[in-house]
């Protein structure tokens, strides 16, 4: 290669490098062009477009759906839309029709409520039952579908059908019976909700579930903690015949040890005689309070 | 039976020379790469993704040789004008097709065999990536042999796109070659469709041309069977052996009517 041509390689690619410069710091692509878009809809026409790729394209809607997911959940978009989450699960799952985590965890991201998913519990259960028709015999699926029913709906009844359902399937775990007993007895208690979450926290395949289900066992343990301190602010009241000031109020009179803190060491707020969790802890917000069975 | 030998060696060497098997490094790369790129991108399903990523890939790296290779098996000696050197030589027309075919159809082996080698080495290494509560409840371990039967579904497809790819180069151009092989093997993938033609059709003519086609055109849909093989679902042996002396069969066609057509061209 002449000295010339090597000149001028250096200098065309010094070129593009520094017009890619130009064009990120002035906002990168279009707004119309980063828009989310998904050309083709139907599971239908993208299975006959597949050829022999199915499973791979499965895999790459796959990925489109979870960083769909992650982005528009981490974004500071104030009207965030998942509106291709289910498209893209559907598609994902159409083209591998035995993509089991696509279908677990897809339930998961639809039924979490806005501003964290969409909110779709119906889309969720729709999603694991298209699953169940692919793989009867897969206990998970009915699992799932009475989780949903238990954690997002509180219909317990509707739940406990289904945790006896996965039951009755085969390599089903020996829990399952006992948890569809209690969710039927005292379906909606903290305790219930424990018992669901730790089987969860034992079984689960993938780090996300992991985390979610330590975040919802520590939710709840934060809502103990949460009645333990409003309890001590209403003793504090009957004794003293008015609110605490502050956490110190509190400890002086001996009912706390130190300042509180959630699971997460974030301090629990405390202002104008009211407890709650601190706007910035990572469980926030609480679940809430199951109404049904309490 | 020694010129069809020295043909095939031949045409191994020259493919070697052409650097086709560059697309190794490519395929090791795609792989390692994915590997990487994938535990960042996705929320599990790691193994199954590799799984998936590394047979298409062993298909397309594969497909892509078949084809362009076996469209210039014959026309590149037409074009050379080498053709009239060779078959003035002891060696007979159906030598020069088989021979040809030969060689490339050993291009691919060796191909997919270190490609298949190299997939089970990235397999292994991300095997040991993940602890076993994980591994247990994926439905085949890492390096599963079971993946076997998928390439060698796999190999019979190359070998039956590289005999189509032949048998039109004996008598088109290389352009026309590649797009009736790679149209033929689209539409091989349509063959459920062609079958339930007179479920969407009302002419019975039309719906028995469909069904004829069926039977006809060969179907590139039987030889997938890679996301039963990710996911441990059986494959009765019935139906490998089967689907491979399908495949086997209409090479044997496809050969048959190349050595016919090249046996009536006249060189002068």
């Amino acid at each position: 290669m002449s000295r010339s041509a090597l000149v001028l390689i250096l200098v065309l690619s010094a070129g593009v490098i520094g017009l890619q410069a130009v064009h990120e710091r002035r906002g990168g692509p279009l707004a119309a062009a980063t828009e989310n878009f998904l050309y083709v809809q139907s599971p239908e026409a993208m299975q006959r477009l597949a050829l022999s790729y199915d499973a791979l394209l499965a895999d790459l809607y796959w990925i489109r759906a979870v960083q769909h997911f992650g982005s528009t959940r981490l974004s500071q978009d104030p009207n965030k839309q998942y509106d291709l989450l289910y498209p893209l699960l559907d598609l994902t799952t159409s083209l591998d029709p035995r993509f089991r985590l696509a279908y677990l965890l897809g339930a998961i991201f639809l039924s979490e409520p806005p501003p964290g998913g969409p909110g779709r519990a119906d889309l969720a259960i729709a999603l694991l039952e298209k699953g169940r028709r692919a793989d009867p015999r897969e206990w998970q699926y009915p699992l799932s579908i009475g989780f949903v029913h238990y954690w997002w709906r509180q219909d317990y009844q509707e739940a406990a059908a289904w945790f006896l359902r996965a039951a009755d399937l085969p390599k089903a775990p020996e829990w399952l019976r006992p948890l569809a007993a209690t969710t039927l007895a005292q379906g909606g208690s903290r305790e219930s909700s424990r018992v669901l979450w730790r089987q969860i926290l034992d079984t689960a395949e993938v780090n996300y579930l992991r985390s979610e289900a330590m975040r919802r066992l520590d939710q709840l343990d934060a809502m103990d903690q949460l009645d333990a301190l409003r309890a001590a602010v209403n003793a504090y009241r009957d004794r003293f015949g008015a609110s605490p000031d502050g956490w110190e109020d509190l400890r002086r009179a001996g009912y706390l040890r130190g300042n509180p803190v959630d699971p997460t060491g974030t301090p629990y707020r405390f202002a104008d005689g009211t407890v709650s969790l601190d706007a910035t802890s990572p469980l926030h917000p609480l679940p809430t309070e199951p109404v049904r069975l309490r | 039976m020694y010129a069809v030998r020295h043909i095939a060696l031949n045409v191994f060497k020259e493919s070697v020379r052409d650097r086709v098997l560059y697309s190794l490094v490519a395929f090791a790369a795609l792989l390692i790469g994915g590997s990487f790129l994938i535990g960042q991108l996705t929320a599990g399903s790691d193994m199954k993704i590799i799984k998936d990523l590394g047979l298409a890939a062993i298909a397309t790296f594969g497909l892509l040789i078949a084809v362009f290779i076996g469209i210039g098996l014959v026309w590149k000696e037409v074009e050379r004008r080498s053709i009239y050197g060779l078959l003035s030589k002891p060696v007979r027309r159906h030598e020069f097709i088989v021979g040809k075919y030969a060689g490339l159809a050993l291009t691919l082996l060796v191909n997919v065999a270190m490609m298949t080698a190299a997939f089970y080495l990235v397999l292994a290494f991300m095997d040991t990536q993940f602890p076993e509560n994980v591994r247990a409840i994926w439905p085949a371990p890492a390096v599963d042999p079971g993946m076997l039967r998928a390439i060698a579904l796999i190999v019979v497809e190359l070998l039956l796109v590289t005999a189509l790819a032949l048998f039109f180069s004996t008598f088109s151009s290389p352009f026309l070659s590649a797009g009736l092989t790679v149209g033929l093997w689209v539409i091989g993938h349509f063959n459920a469709d062609l079958r339930n033609f007179e479920a969407v059709v009302d002419s019975r003519t039309a719906a028995s041309f469909a069904r004829a086609l069926y039977y006809v055109l060969p179907n590139f849909a039987a030889f997938d069977i890679k996301t039963q093989v990710v996911h441990a679902l059986p494959v009765p042996a019935s139906y490998l052996i089967t689907t491979t002396a399908y495949g086997l069969v209409y090479v044997a066609l496809l050969l048959t009517g190349a050595v016919v057509i090249f046996g009536r061209r006249d060189f002068k």
